[in-house]
C-alpha cells in the first residue's frame, strides 16, 4: 500500500475558541450581576427587614466580618466531602469491577447499591450517627452512602461499553480475562466513571451537609451546616445567607474541578472533551 | 493443485438461539494462498461464516477442518470487521501494537514491526494520531495494519470497505491487491458488491440466503497482475456479468433447499 497517499486528513483549524471560552465565561457571570442587581433594588425599594431577606451588599459585608469563622467550618465540610467522595470512588470502583466479572454477580450485588441510593439519608442518619461513636466517621458514611451509586452505576455500564468487535479482536488474539479487563474495559469505563465522579462530587457535599444537620441538632459538630443552623436559631439571617453562599461555591468549585478533571484526562479522545466550537 | 486446501468446512451449519437457520450444509475448501471472495445479499450468513472460520463462534452442526489438524493459534487468523473498531483512547500505533501486546511483547519491541506495516498500508507519519483524527478510509487502513501486524496466514474481511465513497474504495481495492502480492496470504473477502469481488479475488464464491449456503463457486480468471485499469475492460465487464447472473439466479430460487 505504499505507493498511494493516505487519504486527506480533516484537520480542522482551530478558530473562534477563544471567543467561545469568553462567551460561556461572561454570560453566566453577567446573570449573575443582573440578578444582584435586582435584589439589591427590591430590599432597598420595598424596604425588606434583614431577617427576612438581606440585601447582597449586607451579605458580602457579613462574609467579610465572619469570613474567617465560617471558612474554617466549610473546610471541615469540605474535609468530609473528600473522604466520601474517596472511598465512593474506591469502593464504587472496586464493587462494579466485581460486578463486571460476571452477569450472575452483578444481578446478586445490584439491587443492594440500589436499597444504598434509594434510603432517604435523613431517614438513616440518625442510627448511623448512634452506631458510630466517632461524629466526623458517621458524616462521612452518610455523605459516602449518597455518593456511592453514581459510580457504581455508571461505571458497570461503562465496564460493559465496550464494541462486541472489539471483544471479539481481545478474543481473536487470545487476550486472558486481565489483559481485556486493563486494556479494553477500564478504558471504555473511564467516560462512564467521570460522568458518575461529577455528579457524585456535588452529591457528597449534599450528603455531608444533611448529616451534618441531622449530628448538628445535638450541637456535636463544626461544619458550616452547623453554623447555618446556628445562626438560623440566632436569626442571624445575614450570616446563614452568607454560609449558604460559601456552600453554593464550595459546590460549583467541586464540579468545575471535576470537570476539569474529566477534560484533562477525556482530552484526546473523548466527544465531551473535544472543543464544542469545533 | 495436489496441496490439499488451507481449510475446508465440512456441512457447516448454525442456527442462532432466537431459531434463525443461518447456515446450512456449506462446504468450502479455501486453498493455500488463495484470494477468495464470499458474494452474497446482506442477510445471507456471510459474517456468520466468517465468525465461525475466525473460531468466534462455534458451529451448531459440521466442523472447520484445517491442514495439518490444529485451528490456528492466536494472530494466526487477521480479522477486519466492517467498521474499523479502532480503540479511540489509543494512538495509532497503540492501535496496531495491540495484538503483539496481548502477545506480552513492549511497545519497545513491537515498535519496528509496527512502523513496518504501518509504512506498508501507507499511514507512515500518522503513528501518533488519534482515531477520531482520521477519515473513515484511514481508519480502515489502521484496521487492516492491526490485522496484519502479526503476519497471519489467513486475513479475513467482513465488508470492510462498504461503508466508504468509491474513490477511496477503489484505492483500498488497489493496495489490499498489492498487499496480497506481497505477503501472499490467504485472503477471504466479504462483499455484497459483484464488482468488488471480481476485481479481487481468483475465485467468487456465492451465497444465497434462507438458510445461508454456498450456491455457486466462480474462477475470475482475469489478466494478472491487477490494478485500477483493469476496471475500464471489456474483459472485466464479462466476468462481472457472469457473476452477476449466477447471483440473480440463486436469488430467484431464493427459499430453496441447497440442490
Ligand atoms: N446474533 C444473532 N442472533 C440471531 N440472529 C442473528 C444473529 N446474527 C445474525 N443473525 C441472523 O442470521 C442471518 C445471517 O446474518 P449475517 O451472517 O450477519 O448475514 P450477512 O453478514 O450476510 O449480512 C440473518 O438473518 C440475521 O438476521
Ligand atoms: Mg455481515
Amino acid at each position: 500500500m505504499s505507493r498511494s497517499a493516505p487519504d486527506a486528513a480533516p484537520g480542522a483549524p482551530a478558530r473562534a475558541r477563544e471567543n467561545g471560552r469568553l462567551r460561556r465565561l461572561l454570560a453566566p457571570v453577567g446573570l449573575g450581576f443582573l440578578f444582584l442587581g435586582a435584589w439589591e433594588w427590591a430590599v432597598r425599594a420595598f424596604a425588606i427587614p434583614p431577617y427576612l431577606l438581606p440585601a447582597p451588599s449586607l451579605i458580602a459585608q457579613t462574609l467579610g466580618s465572619d469570613g474567617a469563622s465560617l471558612l474554617a467550618s466549610l473546610g471541615i465540610t469540605l474535609l468530609i466531602t473528600a473522604a466520601a467522595l474517596g472511598a465512593a470512588v474506591l469502593l464504587g470502583g472496586l464493587l462494579a469491577l466485581l460486578m463486571a466479572q460476571s452477569r450472575t454477580l452483578e444481578a446478586a450485588l445490584f439491587p443492594y447499591a440500589v436499597v444504598l441510593q434509594v434510603t432517604p439519608l435523613v431517614a438513616i442518619a440518625p442510627l448511623i450517627i448512634i452506631w458510630t461513636d466517632n461524629i466526623a466517621l458517621s458524616l462521612v458514611i452518610c455523605a459516602w452512602i449518597v455518593a456511592f451509586f453514581p459510580i457504581v452505576a455508571n461505571t458497570t455500564l461503562g465496564l460493559n461499553s465496550a464494541a462486541r468487535e472489539l471483544h471479539d479482536l481481545f478474543r481473536l488474539n487470545g487476550a486472558t480475562r486481565w489483559q481485556t479487563l486493563r486494556l479494553l474495559r477500564v478504558p471504555a469505563a473511564l467516560p462512564y466513571f467521570l460522568a458518575g465522579l461529577r455528579i457524585s462530587g456535588g452529591l457528597a457535599l449534599i450528603g455531608a451537609v444533611v448529616a451534618e444537620f441531622v449530628a448538628g441538632t445535638g450541637g456535636t459538630s463544626s461544619g458550616l451546616a452547623s453554623r447555618i443552623l446556628e445562626a438560623g436559631y440566632r436569626l442571624q439571617i445575614p450570616r446563614m445567607f452568607a454560609a449558604l453562599l460559601l456552600l453554593s461555591a464550595a459546590g460549583l468549585a467541586i464540579f468545575w474541578a471535576l470537570s476539569a478533571l474529566s477534560r484533562q484526562l477525556l482530552r484526546h479522545w473523548h466527544e465531551s472533551a473535544l472543543d464544542p466550537e469545533r | 493443485m495436489a496441496s490439499p486446501p488451507l481449510f475446508h468446512t465440512e456441512r457447516l451449519g448454525h442456527r442462532f438461539a432466537s431459531g434463525t437457520e443461518a447456515l446450512l450444509d456449506v462446504r468450502l475448501g479455501v486453498d493455500r494462498g488463495e484470494f477468495l471472495a464470499l458474494l452474497g445479499p446482506s442477510g445471507c450468513g456471510k459474517s456468520t461464516l466468517l465468525r465461525l472460520l475466525a473460531g468466534l463462534d462455534r458451529p451448531s452442526a459440521g466442523a472447520v477442518h484445517w491442514d495439518g489438524g490444529a485451528p490456528p493459534r492466536p494472530g494466526e487468523i487477521g480479522f477486519v470487521f466492517q467498521e474499523p473498531t479502532l480503540m479511540p483512547w489509543a494512538t495509532v500505533a497503540d492501535n496496531v501494537w495491540l495484538p503483539l501486546r496481548l502477545r506480552g511483547l513492549s511497545r519497545a519491541e513491537a515498535g519496528p514491526r509496527v512502523a513496518a506495516v504501518l509504512e506498508q498500508v501507507g499511514l507512515e507519519g500518522f503513528a501518533d494520531a488519534y482515531p477520531r483524527q482520521l477519515s473513515g478510509g484511514m481508519k480502515m487502513r489502521v484496521s487492516i495494519a492491526r490485522a496484519l501486524v502479526t503476519r497471519p496466514r489467513v486475513l479475513l474481511l467482513d465488508e470492510p470497505f462498504a461503508a466508504l465513497d468509491e474513490l477511496t474504495r477503489f484505492r483500498l481495492n488497489d493496495d489490499l491487491l498489492s498487499l496480497w502480492r506481497a505477503e501472499g496470504m490467504t485472503i477471504l473477502f466479504v462483499t455484497h458488491s459483484v464488482f468488488e469481488a471480481v476485481f479481487l479475488a481468483q475465485r467468487v464464491a456465492i451465497m444465497s440466503p434462507r438458510p445461508g449456503r454456498i450456491a455457486a463457486s466462480l474462477p475470475i480468471a482475469l489478466p494478472e497482475p491487477r490494478a485500477g485499469r483493469l476496471r475500464t475492460t471489456a474483459e472485466f465487464g464479462a466476468a462481472c456479468a457472469t457473476v452477476s447472473d449466477a447471483l440473480a439466479a440463486t436469488m430467484a430460487e431464493d427459499g430453496a433447499v441447497a440442490p
